[in-house]
C-alpha cells in the first residue's frame, strides 16, 4: 500500500461520515417542510432501529452538546443556561442543550432545529436525563414517551427485566410513535433495521479489536469517539452505517497490514510508547489539545469504556432480527452505563490485559455524578487486579471553563514517565541517601 | 569536580542542586522565580555551584586547618566578602540602569536633580553594603531584590525630600530598573570573582590575615580545578521553559517522589506543599512514583493561600506561623476558596476572634484540604515525609501531625530542613542516573 491510497482510504470513511452527519441535520431543519416528525432521545439505550420505523427524525440532544462543544460554542449556551438558574453544578450536556434552545435553537450546522413532536425517554443510568427532559417537556408541551429501563444493580440481566422493557415497548412507546407519527408499527421493517445494524456492528467490533495488535491501527478513544458516531446515534439501522463501517475496516485493515500506528491530526503516530485503558469520557471543548498531549508522547489508547455507552457489542451482543423487541431490550440493558461498579472494574481489567495496556487512565468528569462516583474505587481496585500504574484526571464534557490545560498536561507527562519508570525498575535508581 | 545538577523551577522560587559522582550533595542554591524561568534556572545554578566550590574548599581545606572552628569563620568570611562584591556590581548595574531609565518626556527639565538624587542614594547604599554583610549581620532576605529595594525605599525617601522631588518618580525609576537588573542573570566566572573576594577578605576581616595567608595557595589550587557540568534535569512547572531536550526534563512528581527517597529511604508516602500545589506522591522501596493526587482545578490550600491570607492580616507570609503556634483554640474556617477564606477572617476578626486563633484556623484548613488529597492518593503509608515551602511552618506542620496520628496512627513522620530542594534533588539524582544509564 502506498502512502497515497491511504490517504484516499482514510478520507472516503470520514468524508462519508461527515456526509452523514449533515445530512440527518439538514432532514431536522427540513422536518416541518418535509411533514416529517421529529424525536429527541438520548444514545445510551437509543431505540433508533424501532425509530426509523416510523418516518421520525432522531434528534438526539447530548450530540448536540458534543458538537457544539468540538466548535466551541457551549461556553456562551452554559453561560445563558446559567443566567436562567440553572446551577454550576447541573450536567454541562444539560445546560448546553438549553442555553442553545434558548438562544434560538441553531443547531450546531448553523441551521434552526426543530421543536420535537416527541421527546423519547429510554435512557440508561443516568437520572439526570429524566430531570433534563423534564425540562424539555416544560418547554415543548410535547409527548414524552418513558422507557424504564432496570439498573443491573447485581450485574446481571434477567429474563424479567427483559420482559419489563419489551411490555413497555409494546405499551407506551410503541403505541405513542405511532399517534405520534401516524405510521402504523411493521414489525418486519424493524427486522429489517435490526439485520443492519447486526451487520455494522460486526465491523465495528473488527475495527474495535483492532487495537489488540502492537501497534494499535486506532486510537480507541480519541479515534474511537469518531468511529462510535454512526453506530451510537441516528444512523443504527441504517445501509449508510453498514457502509461506513464497510469502508472503515477496510482502511484499518490496511493500516493493520502495513504495521501502522493511528491517524492523528498531526499525521500518522511514529512510534507507540504507551497503551492506555481510558475510563470516562474525552473533554469536548479543546478535544484537540487534549488528544495532543496523549499522541505527542507516543500514547495510545488501545481500548476506551466511553466507547461502550452506545453499546458492548465487543462483548458479543448484536441486534437480532430474529427476536427484535427482545434484542432492543437487551441492548439497553447492556450498555455500559447502565453497569454497576463490579461490572465496570471487570470489563476494565478485561481491556487491561487483552489488549496489553500500560496503564489505566480516568478523566473523571466534574459535573457528571452518575458515572464520576465511585471512579477512584475502580481505579485502586485495578491497580491492585492488575499491578499496572493508574492515573486520575479531572475535566468537564463541554464547559470549557472546567479544562485546565497545564494542570492535566502536567499530569499527563507525570503519569507517562511514572509508567517509563515503572518499565526500567528500581534497578537504576541511585539509592544512595543524601 | 564533575557535577549532576537538578533544577526545579517553581512557581515561587527556582531551587538547584549539585550533586557528585556518588550522589553527596554539593551545593544547594535558590532564587525567585521573578516571572522569568530563564534568568531564575541560572542564577539558582549559579548559587548551587558556588555553594558546591564551598564544599569542596571545605574538603580540601581540612586537612591544612587544624581547628574546624577556624576553617569555618574562614570560609563564612570569604562567603561574606563573595556576597558583598556581588552585591557591589549589583549596586552598579542597578544604578546605571536607573539613571539610563530617568530619561525622556517625563522627567523634561528634572532629569540633572533626579541624575544627582539617583546618585547620592546608590552612594549610601554601597557604603551601607559592607555592614549587610558583616558577620552575625541579619537579613531579611538574601534576594538581590529584597535587599536593594528595602534600602532604596529608606535612603530614597530622605533624599527625595531633601532635593524637593517626588518620591513616587524616584520610586518608579526605581521599579522599572528592578526588574531589568533582576533578569541579567549573573555574569563573570565563579572562580575569578571568588579570588576577588579572597584579596577582599584581608580588608574585611583583618583579624584573619594570618589565615588568609597561609590559606591563599591552596584554595587558588582548588579552584583551579574545573567544574564540569555533566548532565542537567530540570523540573517544576517552568520546565517546559528550559532549553533542554525532552531527556532532560522530568516531572515534578517523579523528582519529588525521588528526592524524598533520597533524603529519607524508607519514605512511603510523600505530601509537597508548594506554592500552588499540593501534591500527595506514593513511592517504592527504590523512590519510585507508584501513584499520586495533586489538587485539581484549584489551588485553595497551597503555598499562595497563606500568601494571600498574610496580605490580608498585613503580615508577612513567615509570620503566620509563630503567630498561629500562640493560639488557644482553632477557629473553624470552612471555606476552601482562598478569597472566600478571607472574607470568613473578616468576618472572625470582627466577632472578636483572635488573631491567632483565626489564623491557627486557618492552617488547620490548608492541611485538611492535604488529607483529602492524601487519601485519594492512597493515604498514608510509613515513613511519611512532608516537603515544599509549607513544611517550614511550623503551624502546618503541628496541625498534619495531628491528623497524621488521629487517621493513621503512629507513622514516623520525616521534615528535613532541606525540604524546599526535594524536587530539585530528586531532579540532580535522575541527571546522574541519566549518565550512569
Amino acid at each position: 500500500m502506498n502512502a497515497r491510497t491511504a490517504e484516499v482510504a482514510k478520507d472516503s470513511s470520514m468524508l462519508k461520515q461527515k456526509e452523514m452527519i449533515s445530512g440527518n441535520y439538514r432532514k431536522l431543519e427540513n422536518a416541518v417542510a418535509d411533514g416529517r416528525k421529529v424525536a429527541a432521545t438520548f444514545v445510551p439505550g437509543n431505540l433508533n432501529e424501532l425509530i426509523m420505523c416510523f418516518d421520525v427524525v432522531n434528534n438526539l440532544p447530548e450530540i448536540n452538546a458534543i458538537q457544539n462543544g468540538l466548535r466551541k460554542k457551549t461556553g456562551g449556551y452554559i453561560m445563558e443556561a446559567e443566567k436562567r438558574g440553572h446551577s454550576e453544578d447541573v450536567c454541562t450536556y444539560v445546560k448546553a442543550d438549553l442555553g442553545m434552545i434558548a438562544k434560538g435553537n441553531i443547531g450546531p450546522d448553523g441551521q434552526k432545529l426543530p421543536d420535537p413532536d416527541l421527546l423519547l425517554l429510554s435512557y440508561t443510568g443516568c437520572f439526570t436525563f429524566m430531570k433534563w427532559f423534564e425540562l424539555l417537556r416544560d418547554q415543548y408541551k410535547c409527548e414524552t414517551a418513558m422507557l424504564h429501563v432496570p439498573y443491573q444493580g447485581d450485574g446481571q440481566v434477567s429474563k424479567n427485566m427483559i420482559s419489563y422493557v419489551v411490555k413497555q415497548m409494546k405499551e407506551e412507546v410503541i403505541p405513542k410513535l405511532e399517534r405520534v407519527s401516524g405510521v402504523k408499527f411493521d414489525i418486519d421493517r424493524l427486522r429489517e433495521n435490526l439485520a443492519r445494524s447486526a451487520k455494522a456492528e460486526e465491523d465495528f467490533v473488527w475495527v474495535l479489536e483492532s487495537a489488540k495488535a502492537k501497534p494499535s491501527p486506532i486510537d480507541a478513544y480519541f479515534g474511537g469517539v469518531y468511529y462510535i458516531g454512526p453506530i451510537f446515534t441516528a444512523f443504527r439501522g441504517t445501509q449508510d452505517a453498514v457502509e461506513y463501517y464497510r469502508l472503515l475496516r477496510a482502511e484499518i485493515a490496511e493500516r493493520l497490514a502495513a504495521g501502522q500506528g493511528p491517524v492523528t491530526p498531526a499525521g500518522d503516530m511514529p512510534a507507540e510508547r504507551y497503551r492506555l485503558v481510558v475510563e470516562g469520557p474525552p473533554n469536548w471543548t479543546s478535544f484537540r489539545d487534549f488528544w495532543k498531549m496523549f499522541y505527542e508522547e507516543g500514547a495510545v489508547v488501545v481500548a476506551s469504556t466511553y466507547t461502550k455507552v452506545g453499546g458492548l457489542y465487543d462483548q458479543g451482543f448484536r441486534h437480532d432480527p430474529a427476536k427484535p423487541l427482545e434484542s432492543l431490550a437487551e441492548y439497553c440493558l447492556g450498555c455500559y452505563t447502565n453497569r454497576n461498579l463490579p461490572a465496570r472494574i471487570d470489563l476494565i481489567e478485561q481491556y487491561m490485559e487483552e489488549y496489553q495496556a500500560d496503564g489505566l487512565l480516568i478523566n473523571s468528569i466534574k459535573s457528571c455524578n452518575s458515572f464520576s462516583a465511585g471512579q477512584l474505587l475502580m481505579l485502586r481496585e485495578i491497580e491492585k487486579r492488575t499491578g499496572k500504574p493508574a492515573a486520575f484526571i479531572e475535566s468537564d464534557l463541554v464547559d470549557p471553563r472546567y479544562f485546565s490545560p497545564a494542570n492535566i498536561k502536567n499530569r499527563l507527562e507525570s503519569y507517562f514517565q511514572m509508567v517509563d519508570q515503572r518499565r526500567i525498575g528500581g534497578k537504576s535508581v541511585p539509592a544512595r541517601a543524601a | 569536580m564533575r557535577a549532576f545538577i537538578g533544577i526545579d523551577l517553581g512557581s515561587t522560587t527556582t531551587k538547584a542542586v549539585v550533586l557528585d559522582e556518588n550522589m553527596d550533595v554539593l551545593g544547594r542554591g535558590i532564587t525567585n522565580s521573578r516571572s522569568n524561568y530563564d534568568t531564575a534556572c541560572k542564577v539558582a545554578k549559579y548559587e548551587a555551584l558556588l555553594a558546591a566550590r564551598f564544599t569542596l574548599l571545605q574538603r580540601g581545606l581540612a586537612s591544612t586547618v587544624a581547628a574546624e572552628t577556624r576553617l569555618e569563620d574562614f570560609l563564612g568570611s570569604l562567603e561574606r566578602s563573595f556576597r558583598l562584591g556581588q552585591f557591589v556590581e549589583q549596586l552598579d548595574d542597578l544604578e546605571e540602569t536607573c539613571l539610563d531609565k530617568a530619561k525622556g518626556e517625563r522627567f523634561k527639565g528634572r532629569e540633572a536633580a533626579i541624575a544627582e538624587a539617583i546618585q547620592a542614594i546608590f552612594v549610601t547604599l554601597r557604603s551601607d553594603a559592607p555592614a549587610l554583610f558583616a558577620r552575625d549581620a541579619r537579613r531579611k532576605s538574601d534576594f538581590f531584590r529584597d535587599l536593594a529595594g528595602s534600602r532604596f525605599m529608606a535612603v530614597g525617601q530622605q533624599t527625595a525630600k531633601a532635593a524637593g522631588l517626588s518620591y513616587d518618580l524616584l520610586l518608579n525609576v526605581y521599579d522599572k530598573a528592578i526588574i531589568e537588573v533582576e533578569n541579567r542573570p549573573p555574569s563573570g566566572e565563579i572562580r575569578e570573582k571568588l579570588i576577588g573576594a579572597l584579596d577582599r577578605l584581608i580588608e574585611l576581616s583583618p583579624e584573619l590575615s594570618d589565615l588568609v595567608a597561609d590559606l591563599a595557595a591552596p584554595v587558588r589550587r582548588a579552584l583551579d580545578i574545573p567544574a564540569e557540568e555533566v548532565s542537567v534535569v530540570g523540573t517544576g512547572y517552568g520546565r517546559v521553559t528550559l532549553p533542554f531536550s525532552k531527556e532532560h526534563i522530568r516531572s515534578e512528581i517523579l523528582c519529588h517522589g525521588l528526592g524524598a527517597h533520597m533524603m529519607y529511604p524508607d519514605t512511603r508516602t510523600v505530601l509537597d506543599i508548594g506554592g500552588q500545589d499540593t501534591k500527595s506522591i506514593q513511592v517504592d522501596d527504590q523512590g519510585i512514583v507508584e501513584n499520586f493526587q495533586m489538587n485539581d482545578r484549584c489551588a485553595a490550600g497551597c503555598g499562595r493561600y497563606l500568601g494571600y491570607i498574610a496580605d490580608e492580616m498585613n503580615m508577612g507570609v513567615h509570620e503566620l506561623g509563630p503567630l498561629a503556634m500562640q493560639a488557644t483554640r482553632s477557629v473553624r474556617i470552612n471555606s476552601t476558596c482562598t478569597v472566600f477564606a478571607g472574607a470568613e477572617l473578616r468576618d472572625r476578626l470582627a466577632l472578636g476572634e483572635k488573631r491567632e486563633d483565626i489564623i491557627a484556623g486557618l492552617h488547620r484548613a490548608i492541611i485538611l484540604r492535604a488529607m483529602s488529597i492524601i487519601s485519594r492518593s492512597g493515604g498514608v503509608r510509613d515513613q511519611f515525609t512532608f516537603t515544599g515551602g509549607v513544611a517550614k511552618n511550623e503551624a502546618a506542620v503541628r496541625e498534619l501531625r495531628q491528623l497524621i496520628v488521629a487517621n493513621y496512627g503512629d507513622v514516623v513522620i520525616n521534615i528535613n530542613p532541606d525540604s524546599i530542594y526535594t524536587g530539585a534533588l530528586g531532579a540532580a539524582a535522575f541527571a546522574r542516573r541519566a549518565v550512569a544509564n
